[in-house]
């Protein structure tokens, strides 16, 4: 048998599962004691090249409680052409198509290899909807126009696409005129319902998808909006000195969600909203137009002093709420030097699996390229995108889900596999997922419940089924199906097989993402003391000092983005973030080597390659600075050292690459501004305060890497503490 | 006795007065009368002549005049006496310049006729009286008889007049519908009722009476008509007055029932005597019978007002007026003409009454504010409120602050002081004039209205000369015009900058009935080429206006058409709950640079909306929205409204349909006049503190509530257009010259104006199409050439004669190129301690506009009946007042009035008839309320024609002459068969063509063989090319340019259908409404100024 890592791969590689242990405790009060919750990370959508969908429907369990799906787990009886399901024991005739089934001839959803499978089902169209901030300086409009513009090739042929622009006003474009080009324009500072909506914009009030001049295929109106992109305005309302542009994105919003809720619900449809700055009037404003008043900080927020933050951010849930019903998702690209007012807009990406692009400006690179990586192709040629996905999920007897934390919103549905216990979105066995990618990735914890007193007999199998429902990106309705088993162990006897079992990245990633679903509705330093408390034997130092935890020297905006990507990215990803990775070139020549991330790791003759996930940061040792100022690449007989500086930056770029969103690219040095970022990084385990009193005072600018002006403690304290803790509560 | 009242008075009438006397006497007195006509005659006579010769000058012609005789060739023979007005009448009238009496017969048939025979005419004959008596009496029989062929009725009249035996019950019942039904029913009765119940007295009366008497029948009604009812009645009632007239005509005046009763014979006191007797009677008998003049009022509406009153008492005698005897407004404006039109207009000298409005002059500025700019009621003012209440003459200015100015007259020049600004008086902040006294050897100066002392500033001193005047006066304009313009600085402007050039945005209704009647098509491709004439300002090449579209049904469309663009684009924004402006750039732009763009859009927008189903609209959204646009954009402008229907959709100033015919003749009728909701008003206010000024085009196929969508183009300064079934073949004509010339006129923009006044008087009302937060300062969102503003003032302290009374009204605008500036106007007037100063230098038609504009004002607070019942009184009181203290003395029975006010009657009662006042049946409650708001803002020309219109006869001068013919009288009895008219008031405009003319002139003018083949209601004459073609095209083209708007041609045959509507503006007769005929309302003017009298 292999072993637990390669079962462990294995199983993510096909049902993109993993679960923090793969061999579960048989009862309640075992599982309890293990601290660590079962629980796993679902990424439902995972690529898979081998699997084409099979053109049929799924077979259901028959019992109206359970409706499993037909799975290799199954029990079959092909003589009676019965099967059992394995989540309610309940027997089910196969329908008549099955008539021709036997053991050589089996339909694939009952071989083992296809523990997930794909059913594909009927077309209905995809909608793309921009919703563009007018409010911006030229430079940043023209290139945020001709993204846009660009975007328009990108696009599926037979996409629908509508475009609302807003400032001061909101206006709805309409696509189809010839000659004349027309837009319905409200107030920025009311709200509406769809209803006013859809009447203030003409639809017709029955069966409003037929005529609607706002969504129109991208390949009839291709021209006119270019030409419509082309003369987009600045918001032609006059800024007096001081204040800032008035600026209706709450309404905005609200129209977008209003309209397609009129007109297309339960389509798949994707809200691009474009802002350059915080929203100033009307609902869901985050901040005046003084410039005086500046926008709400982490120190305000504490002090109850953000004084729009609570409506605003109740306008926006309210939004959120809507959108995910209708199943549509909400972009937002937010580029701007302040903040833009995420915090309070979070929830419509979070809630709706829509992205959250944060940039500086429109006209960079990061946000150019992550734009455009959003239309990027997979192998087949389709988008990289689906929605209005519904994920249900099965379990035997055993077991009960207790919730979910990832970019869904619950769909309230009970029944007989539904916890009573909590643990992120809970309460339910069915979320919605408006918008994902092959990436997105959820975590779904889970309860046993089985009693200590009613063993589970040997050999017994705990199942779990994951049916997504969703429609694909090439307009096609799917069902995706996986069902996966571990084998249940007592933990009197088989704690060894447990502990094997366990799967530490897995462990630590849905740990964290509980703490940061805990963060967001908590105050700061009580998930902290709860983190300590469950993680007492766990070494999650990095994460108690992550943006994710930590408020402190990150504006709110930047805490709802980051906690926004680490709810959504897979296991890979989430431990960069967790604990970013730093490297040396300079051990091997051609492959970057994984260092210590620790202050001691900054050595004034290395060149570094931080990555955090949102930035890469290279940094050059103070010697190698001097070197490089000094021209020393550029003489032939230093070529090595040209190829020192040069080995990061390729590695970089094959970062960038693949990553979405595309991560902040920093290029420094020793002293420079922006080592910052990787200081702030580092294990502190020289810093101005125990430089002196280790005995390394002169040390320093030599061998022993370079001192952090800060008051955390470092991972040497923190252990020294740790164990300290762990001896006392042990006696 | 004419001469003696008025006397050396009057300058153009002289002695006019008195010859109403006369006419009264002929009329009342009746035959007996006739006996004292020798007098009036001889008076008239002498007035008349004095009028007519009278030149120009005030004062000084009267006397001359009445010295001299016969001007008028007409009169001339009859002359003197009493007579005289009426000599005058005749002769203007004067279908036959021949002599009165002979006309009488001739031309009147209703004159004489009425019923009540003998009598009642008499008094009218008096005037003539002496002469041909037997002719009078002839004509009256002839009267009579016609009468009675027109309506049984006479003899009904007879009742109305006080048929016999009514008469004795009568008092108590006189109410009698009879009359009334028989009032309105005959013609006839309008005389006798009025005098009916005088007369018959009279008759009696006099010697040569007697003899009229004899003839006719009255003389045996007379009798009946004794009975006591005649007096009261016939002359409708002063019911008031009677213990007055009691005392004066003492005699009779007790008597009255008796004399009246003891009929013809015995009475008769001397005519003269006869005549006071009569009134008195009269008086005497009517007051008590019937109610005041209230009543009259009353009755008036409802039925045939007075007719009804007087009637039913008193028999009398339905003796008529001979129209042609009575002052003719056609006569005194072709007088005026001639004596003032040749030579200039100089306003040097204070105090100087203009020549009429009709009258073609020149004005040369030399201190004084031409008339063009203002005009007074009187020119002479009381110096004390007690006069002023006594004389009750309205003290009023009817002011145009931007009128258009022929082309030989210069404009006002500007001023600039530079830096410092206008110069003021330091305490009452009057701008610099003429009138100025500077001291202290030009130190210092006085001012004129306040007489603080100021200093003058160093840079303005300049030496006086010998006179005390200084030496650069008439390089001033200030200084020695009475109209000239500074140049505002940066204090005169709002917020404390100067302003940015206004703008225009035109504001289409495009929702089915706009698109579907060719309105939106039409409109869009003559904008394209109208808005290169843009107004402009000066030499300047091109207009600083910039321009605005917006489009709408129940959402509003703007444009950005923004130079830069490929093609316009379109805003629609649907929370019209809520209006806000979607767009600032490209919203108003400079035609020029976004020519191209503009002209897509217009081509585009009828296409757009081609196939629209909306049929819904709003209204006060749209404005708001144009007035939002303009805030934004930081600047003044006017708004183009072109609206269509009753705006219901859901948005705020929605209307419902209240229209309810019912409503007319209650105590609720007022409410139609009112505005449905206060939102127009807020919304208005709004407007005028941004300067924007709304006009509004019409096109409704229904009832629109007009009172209501006219409320913001009223209180903003704009003007409203109505154009009723709107169809593109037939209207478009006159709409597209009503849009051109309103688009293209000069207009100013957020403007206030202020009138100053000396201390003693101070302008306390305002009429017009303006709004007022405050009770001094006018305030115009915009104000264009043809608009007016009419100021009453009032007494506050006493004036002095030898200052006289000076008004400064100062306009501070923005002009159209955006240059902010002050216009002011100087008036000096005298003053006055002699009442018959004042009426002598009266102006009855700056009275008349008064007079409306008040009326009409008042409807919208009081029942219509109260308005008409206070303007009669109004006037009788002016007229008795003079009667009393400044006609020499004479019989109660005649009727005198200022020679100034001969036409008061008249006019007053074209306005009492007016189809706000008195609604016909046809006359639509959107009419009415249009109407209403038209003429609040109508000049002095233009209530003058509207209320008594033109009616020129084409074919009776020689084709070659193709000046305007002489107007004749607007009454049918003028028009001839064999004859084609025009008839005009300044919105319509028709053409009468009597059934029997020659077959050449159909031929010529209308391009058909016959009468008949004539398309009634033809409103486009074909182009021939013959000399009457061209002479009537011309014609009609040359009215249409002296007005303000475009008069659609109506083409209207004798005995056709459209007869009716064309019937309605000859106003001298009866109106199917109930409203009086001149004659009628002219003896129930005698009759309420003798109640007052007695």
């Amino acid at each position: 048998m292999a072993t637990y890592l390669e079962f462990i791969q294995q199983n993510e590689e096909r049902d993109g599962v993993r679960f923090s242990w793969n061999v579960w405790p048989s009862s309640r009060l075992e599982a309890t004691r293990m601290v660590v919750p079962l629980a796993c990370l679902l990424t439902p959508l995972k690529e898979r090249p081998d699997l084409p969908p099979v053109q049929y429907e799924p077979v259901l369990c028959s019992r109206p409680t359970c409706k499993a799906i037909l799975n290799p787990l199954c029990q079959v009886d092909y003589r009676a052409k019965l099967w059992a399901c394995n989540f309610c024991f309940q027997r089910n005739q196969f329908p008549p198509a099955y008539a021709g089934i036997s053991e050589v001839n089996q339909p694939a959803e009952l071989m083992p290899q296809f523990s997930t499978i794909e059913y594909r089902g009927a077309p209905s169209p995809l909608i793309f909807l921009y919703v563009v901030d007018t409010c911006l300086e030229d430079d940043d409009l023209q290139a945020l126009k001709e993204s846009l513009q660009m975007s328009l090739s990108l696009l599926p042929p037979d996409a629908l696409v509508g475009l609302i622009t807003f400032g001061r006003m909101v206006q709805v474009h309409e696509l189809s005129c010839e000659g004349i080009s027309k837009s319905y324009v409200f107030r920025g500072t009311k709200d509406l319902t769809a209803k006013q909506i859809q009447v203030s914009v003409q639809l017709p009030q029955e069966r409003p998808s037929v005529s609607t001049r706002f969504l129109q295929p991208i390949h009839k109106i291709d021209m006119n909006l270019t030409d419509l992109l082309g003369e987009l305005q600045r918001d032609p309302w006059p800024v007096p000195q001081g204040k800032r542009p008035l600026r209706s994105t709450g309404v905005a919003l609200s129209i977008a969600v209003g309209l397609l809720e009129g007109t297309f619900p339960n389509t798949g449809a994707r809200i691009m909203l474009f802002t350059g700055g915080p929203p100033t009037q009307g609902p869901g404003m985050v901040v005046g137009d003084e410039l005086k008043v500046p926008i709400r900080s982490w120190h305000d927020i504490e002090k109850d002093n953000a004084r729009f933050m609570k409506k605003a951010t109740k306008h926006y849930e309210m939004l959120a709420n809507r959108t995910a019903a209708n199943g549509h998702c909400i972009d937002i690209y937010a580029c701007a030097l302040d903040q833009t007012g995420l915090l309070e807009m979070k929830c419509c990406p979070n809630l709706t699996g829509g992205y959250m692009v944060m940039g500086d400006s429109f006209n960079t690179s990061l946000f150019k390229q992550t734009f455009q990586r959003i239309f990027s192709k997979d192998f087949n040629g389709n988008f990289r995108m689906a929605f209005g996905a519904t994920l249900e999920v099965k379990t035997s007897r055993e077991l009960k889900v207790a919730g979910a934390i990832g970019p869904c919103v619950s769909l309230n549905v009970k029944g007989p596999c539904v916890s009573e216990n909590e643990l992120g979105v809970g309460g339910t066995s069915q979320w919605k997922i408006c918008g994902l990618d092959p990436t997105t990735t959820l975590g779904i914890y889970f309860e046993v419940v089985n009693q200590h007193n009613a063993p589970i007999p040997q050999g017994g199998r705990g199942a779990i089924q994951f049916v997504t429902h969703y429609q694909h990106s090439s307009t096609q309705r799917r069902i995706r199906v996986t069902t996966v088993a571990r084998n249940w162990a007592d933990v009197q006897s088989q704690l060894k097989h447990i502990e094997a079992a366990f799967d530490q990245e897995a462990a630590a990633v849905l740990m964290a993402r509980l703490g940061v679903f805990r963060a967001e509705s908590e105050e700061g330093p009580d998930v902290l003391r709860w983190l300590d408390r469950q993680l007492i034997r766990l070494f999650m130092f990095h994460l108690r000092r992550s943006p994710f935890l930590q408020v402190f020297n990150n504006s709110p905006d930047e805490s709802s983005y980051y906690r926004h990507h680490f709810a959504r990215q897979d296991l890979t990803q989430s431990l960069i973030m967790i604990q970013p990775i730093l490297e040396d070139p300079r051990r091997s020549l051609t492959v970057l080597q994984p260092v210590l991330l620790d202050s001691s790791s900054i050595l004034a003759d290395r060149i570094l390659l931080m990555d955090t996930f949102f930035q890469i940061v290279i940094y050059l040792g103070e010697t190698i600075a001097q070197w490089r100022k000094a021209g020393y690449q550029d003489m032939p007989e230093y070529e090595n050292f040209k190829h020192l500086l040069q080995a990061p930056l390729d590695d970089a770029q094959e970062i960038l690459q693949a990553r979405f969103p595309m991560p902040r690219y920093i290029h420094t040095e020793h002293g420079g501004s922006q080592a910052r970022f990787l200081l702030s990084k580092v294990n502190p385990s020289q810093t101005h305060n125990n430089l002196y009193t280790h005995n390394n005072l002169y040390a320093w600018g030599q061998e022993t890497g370079a001192p952090i002006l800060t008051d955390d403690v470092s991972l040497q304290v923190f252990m020294d503490h740790l164990k300290k803790l762990a001896v006392s509560s042990a006696c | 006795m004419n001469v003696n009242q008025s006397a050396p008075p009057v300058p153009p009438f002289g002695q006019p007065q008195p010859v109403y006397a006369g006419y009264h006497q002929s009329s009342y007195g009746g035959q007996p009368g006739s006996t004292a006509a020798p007098t009036p005659y001889g008076a008239y006579n002498g007035p008349v002549p004095g009028y007519q010769q009278t030149p120009p000058p005030g004062v000084s012609r009267a006397p001359a005049s009445s010295g001299a005789p016969p001007a008028s060739t007409a009169q001339g023979p009859c002359g003197q006496t009493a007579y005289g007005q009426f000599g005058q009448g005749d002769v203007q009238n004067g279908p036959s310049s021949g002599v009165q009496m002979q006309r009488l017969p001739g031309s009147q048939p209703f004159a004489s006729a009425p019923l009540a025979p003998v009598v009642s005419q008499p008094a009218v004959l008096q005037p003539y009286g002496p002469p041909p008596t037997s002719a009078q009496v002839t004509a009256q029989l002839a009267g009579m008889q016609i009468s009675g062929a027109v309506a049984p009725a006479p003899p009904a009249s007879g009742l109305g007049y006080g048929p016999p035996t009514s008469l004795a019950s009568a008092s108590g019942s006189f109410p009698n519908s009879g009359l009334y039904g028989s009032y309105p029913q005959g013609q006839a009765p309008p005389l006798g009722q009025g005098h009916p119940g005088a007369q018959p007295p009279q008759r009696s009366v006099p010697p040569q009476a007697s003899s009229f008497t004899s003839p006719a029948s009255g003389g045996p009604r007379m009798p009946s008509m004794t009975g006591p009812l005649l007096p009261g009645q016939s002359f409708g009632g002063p019911p008031v007055s009677q213990p007055n007239h009691v005392s004066s005509p003492p005699p009779q005046a007790l008597p009255p029932g008796t004399q009246m009763t003891g009929p013809p014979g015995p009475p008769p006191p001397m005519h003269s005597s006869q005549q006071p007797g009569y009134q008195l009677q009269q008086n005497g008998s009517f007051g008590p019978a019937r109610g005041p003049q209230s009543n009259y009022g009353s009755p008036y509406p409802g039925a045939a007002t007075f007719g009804s009153q007087p009637g039913p008492p008193q028999p009398l005698p339905p003796k008529r007026l001979d129209p042609d005897a009575i002052p003719s407004p056609i006569q005194v404006i072709e007088d005026d003409r001639n004596n003032r039109g040749s030579e200039p207009f100089v306003t040097g000298v204070r105090g100087q009454v203009p020549p009429l409005v009709t009258t073609n002059f020149l004005v040369k500025d030399q201190g004084n504010a031409s008339p063009r700019y203002i005009r007074c009621t009187s020119y002479n003012i009381p110096c004390t409120s007690d006069m002023a209440k006594q004389a009750q003459v309205p003290l009023a200015a009817v002011i145009k602050p931007l009128a258009r100015l022929p082309p030989e007259e210069a404009s006002p020049y500007v001023v600039d002081h530079g830096e410092s600004g206008p110069l003021r008086c330091n305490r009452c902040k009057a701008y610099m004039c003429p009138f100025m006294q500077f001291v202290e050897g030009g130190r210092r100066f006085q001012c004129c209205f306040c007489s603080c002392i100021n200093d003058v500033p160093p840079q303005y001193f300049q030496h006086l000369d010998h006179t005390g005047k200084r030496v650069d006066a008439y390089d001033r304009p200030e200084l020695s015009l009475g109209s000239y313009e500074f140049l505002a600085t940066v204090d005169y402007c709002k917020n404390n900058k100067f302003p940015i050039p206004p703008a225009f945005i035109f504001m289409i209704d495009v929702s089915y009935n706009a698109v579907r009647s060719g309105l939106v098509r039409l409109l869009c491709e003559e904008l394209k080429s109208l808005l290169d004439f843009l107004p402009r300002e000066g030499g300047a090449e091109e207009s600083a206006i910039r321009v605005g579209f917006v489009t709408y049904n129940k959402v509003l469309h703007f444009y950005n058409v923004k130079s830069s663009l490929a093609q316009p684009q379109m805003m629609v924004v649907s929370d019209v709950g809520d209006m806000f402006v979607p767009l600032l750039d490209g919203f108003l732009v400079n035609v020029s640079e976004s020519r191209a763009v503009i002209t897509s859009l217009l081509d585009q927008i009828p296409e757009m909306f081609a196939d629209t189903r909306e049929t819904e609209t709003v209204f006060a959204p749209v404005i708001q929205a144009g007035m939002e646009a303009l805030k934004a954009a930081e600047c003044a402008g006017k708004l183009f409204l072109f609206h269509t229907s009753l705006p219901i959709a859901e948005a705020p100033g929605k209307l419902k349909n209240r229209d309810d015919r019912k409503l007319i003749n209650t105590d609720k009728e007022k409410t139609l006049f009112q505005p449905q909701s206060g939102a127009y008003q807020t919304l208005a206010k709004e407007c005028v503190a941004q300067g924007c000024c709304v006009d509004l085009f019409l096109f409704p196929n229904q009832y629109v509530d007009v009172a209501t969508l006219s409320v913001v183009p009223q209180l903003t300064g704009g003007s409203v257009y109505k154009y009723a079934c709107f169809q593109v073949e037939n209207d478009q004509e006159r709409f597209l010259s009503d849009l051109r010339r309103d688009v293209q006129k000069v207009v100013g923009f957020d403007a206030v104006m202020r009138v100053r006044t000396s201390t003693g008087i101070r302008a306390v009302d305002f009429f017009g199409a303006f709004y007022m937060s405050n009770t001094t300062d006018v305030e115009l969102a915009g104000l264009d050439g043809d608009k007016t503003v009419t100021v009453e003032f009032k007494h506050d302290d006493r004036l002095n004669e030898e200052n006289g009374a000076l008004l400064q009204c100062a306009l501070l605008y923005t002009s159209c190129a955006g240059q902010r500036r002050l216009r002011i106007h100087n008036l000096a007037l005298n003053c006055c301690t002699q009442l018959a100063d004042l009426y002598r230098n009266c102006e009855t038609d700056t009275l008349i506009n008064y007079m409306a504009k008040f009326a009409y004002r008042g409807v919208l607070s009081s029942p219509v009946k109260t308005v008409r019942d206070t303007l009669i009184t109004q006037c009788a009181q002016i007229l008795a007042c003079y009667r009393k203290n400044c006609a020499s003395p004479s019989s109660a029975g005649q009727l005198i009035l200022p020679e100034c006010m001969k036409l008061l009657p008249v006019y007053l009662n074209c306005v009492l008839k007016s189809e706000v006042l008195q609604p016909g049946a046809e006359v639509t409650t959107d009419d009415r309320a249009y109407v209403r708001q038209l003429v609040t803002s109508m000049d002095v020309a233009e209530t003058n024609v509207f209320f008594y219109p033109r009616l020129l006869p084409l074919t009776k001068s020689p084709i070659e002459n193709t000046t305007e013919p002489p107007a004749v009288r607007a009454s049918e009895e003028r028009l001839s068969n064999g004859d084609i008219y025009l008839l005009e008031n300044g919105l319509n405009l028709f053409l009468w063509v009597g059934a029997s003319v020659q077959q050449g002139v159909v031929q010529s003018v209308f391009g058909v063989s016959s009468f008949s083949q004539i398309t009634s209601g033809l409103s486009v004459l074909p182009v021939l090319d013959n000399l009457l073609s061209k002479k009537v095209r011309g014609l009609i083209d040359g009215l249409r340019a002296q007005r303000s708007r475009y008069m659609k041609l109506i083409v209207v045959k004798q005995e056709d259908k459209l007869e009716m509507l064309f019937k309605h503006f000859l106003v001298e007769d009866k109106s199917l409404s109930g409203g009086a005929s001149y004659v009628d309302f002219l003896c129930h003017m005698h009759k309420e100024i003798r109640q007052l009298l007695s």
